[in-house]
């Protein structure tokens, strides 16, 4: 047993020649919100906890597709999304369509803690985030300039895309526009974690597709899609949300635990390279037992993990190639 | 084998008192929604038509908790939401927050064939609704007085209620006439499995009553109020939260497949094992042509047929 923790920021096609400038942020990132969740644990605070402070920490980096970085839909605008669930009680929260709160990933818990709800959506959610006082500011506190470029590219390509899409611009010429292949890389952020006891909880936290229709709601914050957990594991999902709602990703890994006796490792890679089609998804997952789990069938995806007997990984593409 | 299709009302303290001025139109509705489907059915449509086509009729009826006859949120206003799933292609699709779209079930199909999305809300879904020139209505053709009556009760009771209301929680025993007779509707669904063994889910509702704007229940979520696989098809009614957190229809199928027991089984153990008494009820049909109706709550508003010429419309239970 012992805590283990595992962040996300996002499977897509994630190219092995990304630059530099482009990846030593994001892991410098993943590495910083890694050391948080684990300081929280070494700290006893709960999973659920440790997971809304990573996610929040997430949220805040304007690298990742999620909060402040988010991707716009097709009018230029932003529309997050969160879920949080606790394994212990299987009570969850989850908001949508946010166009002003700073942190999705906490409006979601207080939708959890304080109504009699799980899911708000839109003007509601918005509503009710006044009503809590959480923290609001302007929509353009959340716009990037790579994301204005990536909506442009995404319209004159006139394809909706996951935030990764690294695929040259489908039109005669070779030239590649310099974000297609260099700045496309960020996506949705999750974060899952088990304490010694055994208690378990993940959050998933995105601005969706790019170019998406506005009003889109994508897997992030569909229960048993992006985001589950119980008492066996817990677990955040990534990638293209269609499929993955499809596939109810999250609560399958835990039902081939439960009802096909598999273990963590064995569900979760099950999931992915057997259930999704390919280039689709990615997750984190965390058993009751400490261990973890981050397969994906995507080019690469962002993330890392830390147990408590001391590993510590932070990574981008597959085992052999960190 | 043979084809099989059941259809639900909504689940809920269905009182076993209830008038027959209220019992009757609804029976009647789930009969006639009934022989639609099963004529559809017998007219080789497939599953995804027929279900579609059974909740379109169901969200018609004023007597349930879809389309017309849709309860209200705190605000005095419907939002509605329904999803669709068909079962061969794992293809699905889903509308929330819908205030003018006349059968939000048909919305959530054209999300799913006419766009790279599975799921729309609010107004982006009105948007696509208007683009796709489907049939639109005021506000006023969906809000029932029954269900103005209702939210004012809930105001005066200070809770949110599932569509059915046990008698008003204060001091006195009083039972307002509505609190005992008026308040038995629900969410609405339908699943079937047609010759060629192809199943297809389908769920639509109101929401609860007196439900914050903005609130989103289980009948959108795909996994939690509708699923559809190769194996079953699931609808659910009750206590959207509770469903939502327990993923009741994607349960229903994942012990059909990873676990290996039969749809009576399987449905039979979310319903009574993993949910909290009184929360929920489903319909469910395999591919095999079996059907499965359980439900923890007092009663839950169904019909179901199946091709070797079963039929059964009812509300409680048979002891």
């Amino acid at each position: 047993m012992g805590w283990a923790i595992a962040v996300h920021g996002g499977a897509g096609d994630i190219s092995r020649s990304l630059p530099h400038e482009r990846r030593q942020p994001r892991e410098e990132a993943l590495r910083h919100c890694l050391q948080i969740g684990i300081k929280a644990l070494q700290s006893n605070l709960s999973p659920l906890d440790v997971v809304e402070l990573v996610v929040r920490e997430l949220e805040n980096i304007p690298h990742f597709n999620a909060g402040r970085g988010s991707v716009l839909t097709s009018k230029g605008t932003v529309e997050m999304e969160a879920s949080i669930m606790d394994g212990n009680t299987m009570r969850c929260g989850a908001v949508s369509g946010l166009t002003t709160v700073l942190n999705a990933v906490s409006l979601a818990r207080l939708v959890m803690e304080k109504t009699p709800h799980i899911y708000l959506a839109f003007d509601g959610a918005e509503q009710f985030a006044r009503e809590q006082g959480v923290e609001i500011v302007d929509s353009s506190h959340f716009i990037t300039p790579e994301n204005v470029e990536r909506l442009k590219l995404a319209k004159e390509a006139n394809r909706v895309q996951i935030d990764y899409n690294a695929q040259p611009i489908q039109n005669d010429t070779k030239k590649e526009a310099p974000c297609a292949n260099g700045d496309s890389q960020i996506g949705t952020v999750g974060c899952v974690a088990v304490d010694c006891h055994g208690n378990l909880a993940s959050a998933t936290s995105t601005g969706g597709l790019v170019n998406k229709m506005a009003g889109r709601i994508g897997d992030t914050p569909v229960i048993g899609a992006g985001t589950y957990a119980n008492e066996l594991c817990a677990v955040s999902a990534t990638g293209k949300g269609e499929s993955i709602i499809r596939g109810t990703v999250a609560r399958d890994v835990a039902a081939l635990m439960e009802f096909k006796g598999l273990s963590l490792k064995e569900a979760a890679d099950c999931v992915v390279h057997e259930r999704t089609p390919k280039g689709t998804v990615g997750l984190i997952a965390v058993s009751a037992a400490g261990e973890v789990a981050m397969p994906f069938n995507t080019t690469g995806m962002f993330r890392g993990c830390a147990t408590e007997d001391g590993h510590l990984e932070v990574a981008i593409w597959s085992d052999a190639e960190i | 084998m043979g084809w099989a299709i059941a259809l639900h009302g909504g689940a809920g303290d269905i009182p076993l008192s209830l008038p027959l001025e209220s019992r009757q139109p609804r029976e009647e509705a789930l009969r006639r929604c009934l022989q639609i489907g099963v004529e559809a059915l017998k007219a080789k449509k497939p599953s995804l038509d027929v279900v579609e086509l059974v909740v379109r009729e169901l969200e018609n009826i004023p007597q349930f908790n879809a389309g017309k006859g849709s309860v209200l949120t705190n605000k005095g206003t419907v939002e509605m939401e329904a999803s669709i799933m068909d079962g061969s292609t794992k293809n699905c699709g889903a509308v929330s927050g819908l205030k003018t779209v006349v059968n939000a079930v048909s919305l959530a199909r054209l999300v799913m064939e006419k766009t790279p999305h599975v799921y729309l809300a609010f107004d982006g879904a009105e948007e696509f609704a208007k683009e796709q020139g489907i049939e639109t209505a005021d506000s006023s053709h969906f809000i029932t007085a029954e269900n103005v009556e209702r939210l004012k009760q809930a105001n005066e009771a200070h809770r949110v209620q599932l569509d059915y209301t046990q008698p008003l929680q204060n001091g006195s025993k009083e039972e307002r006439p509505n609190a005992n007779g008026d308040v038995q509707l629900g969410t609405v669904g339908c699943v079937s499995v047609d010759s060629y063994g192809n199943l297809a889910a389908a769920t639509s509702t109101g929401g609860l009553v007196n439900k914050r704007v903005g609130r989103i229940g289980d009948s959108p979520i795909i996994g939690a109020g509708t699923y559809a696989s190769e194996l079953c098809a699931v609808s659910c009614t009750g206590k959207g939260e509770a469903i939502l957190c327990a993923t009741v229809a994607r349960d229903v199928a994942a012990m059909m497949e990873f676990k290996g027991v039969p749809l009576e089984e399987a449905a039979s153990y979310v319903i009574h094992e993993c949910m909290p008494k009184g929360t929920a009820g489903l319909v469910a049909v395999s591919a095999a042509g079996e059907v499965a109706m359980p439900y923890n709550t007092t009663g839950m508003f169904r019909a179901c047929a199946t091709e070797d010429g079963y039929s059964e419309v009812a509300i409680w239970s048979a002891s």
